[in-house]
């Protein structure tokens, strides 16, 4: 679908936040100076033509409970579709990503505890004889993301 | 930060996103037996502790343009990293952005931020613009282009309420 302004003036406002209570979309709508039916009705051209992935809260994984940790090794070229074949295979895999750098495997493990993480990350390092690294997050920055529409 | 059964339902309820109806709230209340005022108090209390991020729209990056994505890593010096790094994440291309150790000699990178543009040339553009704000702070860069998507779930809540 092709967006008009009015499209991307909700797109923009919408990234910022959206309000907890009674009418909420009136509230954006007379934000905008739109009418509760047509943001509605806009809302719901955008989910299904897919310009909207997600639209509601976004909770952090980690306040929910569980572990994450970002992992990455560097496979031999040879031996990349074995060693993929034995890291997707395991459920505490979320995310799996080639990436062009000689550590060329970064994937997220997903535990229900943080000991889970290193006795997965053991575990893969025995099955697959390649070392796998951590990086846990030590901190976190982001707050800034805006996709301008 | 504690969540509980009440909390888990309506975590569970919205994760898949509010229903584009007039009264979203008084409906997903409806759905899970409480009360419309209640939901509201509770959805408050986990935006408030940092469990809810924020209730929002993620638009499509592709949809909009925005191809091209690459993974940036520095080596900044520790003293300065926590100033630095909420600079670098304050910037409207940088999603995420996190501080991790490095893994010497193999990975001499602490800081993560994943730049987001319309065209790789656009990214390093960014990416340079990173790299004048650390200045000399920063001892090494690099960054990491996605070449394949292995695997992709979505990090959903399992259900743990019996």
């Amino acid at each position: 679908m092709s967006l008009d302004a009015t499209d991307r003036l909700i797109l923009n406002h919408l990234q910022d936040g959206f309000p907890i209570g009674p009418s909420p979309y009136l509230k954006v709508a007379q934000d905008l100076g739109l009418s509760e039916d047509e943001l509605l009705s806009r809302l719901q051209q955008m989910k299904e033509a897919r310009v909207i992935t997600r639209f509601g809260p976004f909770f952090d994984a980690e306040a929910m409970g569980g572990a994450f940790c970002l992992c990455a090794m560097a496979v031999p070229d040879g031996e990349f579709e074995t060693v993929l074949t034995k890291v997707n295979a395991r459920p505490e895999v979320a995310h799996n990503y080639e990436r062009s750098h000689r550590l060329n495997m970064w994937f997220v493990l997903a535990t229900e505890s943080e000991h889970e993480i290193e006795a997965v990350a053991k575990s893969l390092e025995r099955e697959t004889g390649q070392r796998v690294l951590c990086f846990p997050k030590l901190r976190e920055f982001f707050i800034g993301f805006r996709v301008a529409a | 930060m504690t969540i509980d059964a009440t909390d888990r339902r309506i975590i569970a309820a919205t994760q898949g996103g509010l229903p584009l109806v007039p009264e979203p709230y008084a409906q997903i209340a409806e759905d899970l037996g409480i009360e419309e005022a209640a939901l509201c108090t509770r959805l408050r209390a986990m935006q408030d502790r940092g469990v809810i991020r924020r209730i929002a729209v993620a638009p499509n990056h592709y949809a909009l343009g925005m191809t091209a994505n690459g993974m940036s890593v520095w080596d900044v010096d520790d003293a300065r990293i926590a100033e630095l790094g909420a600079k670098v994440g304050a910037l409207e291309y940088v999603s995420h952005s996190y501080e991790r150790p490095r893994a010497l000699p193999d990975w001499p990178y602490n800081l993560f931020a994943m730049i987001h543009g319309s065209s790789r040339e656009e990214v390093e553009e960014k990416r340079a613009q990173i790299a004048a704000l650390l200045g000399d702070a920063c001892r090494g860069r690099d960054i990491l282009y996605s070449t394949r998507i292995l695997k992709k779930t979505g990090l959903r809540l399992r259900s743990k309420e019996g």
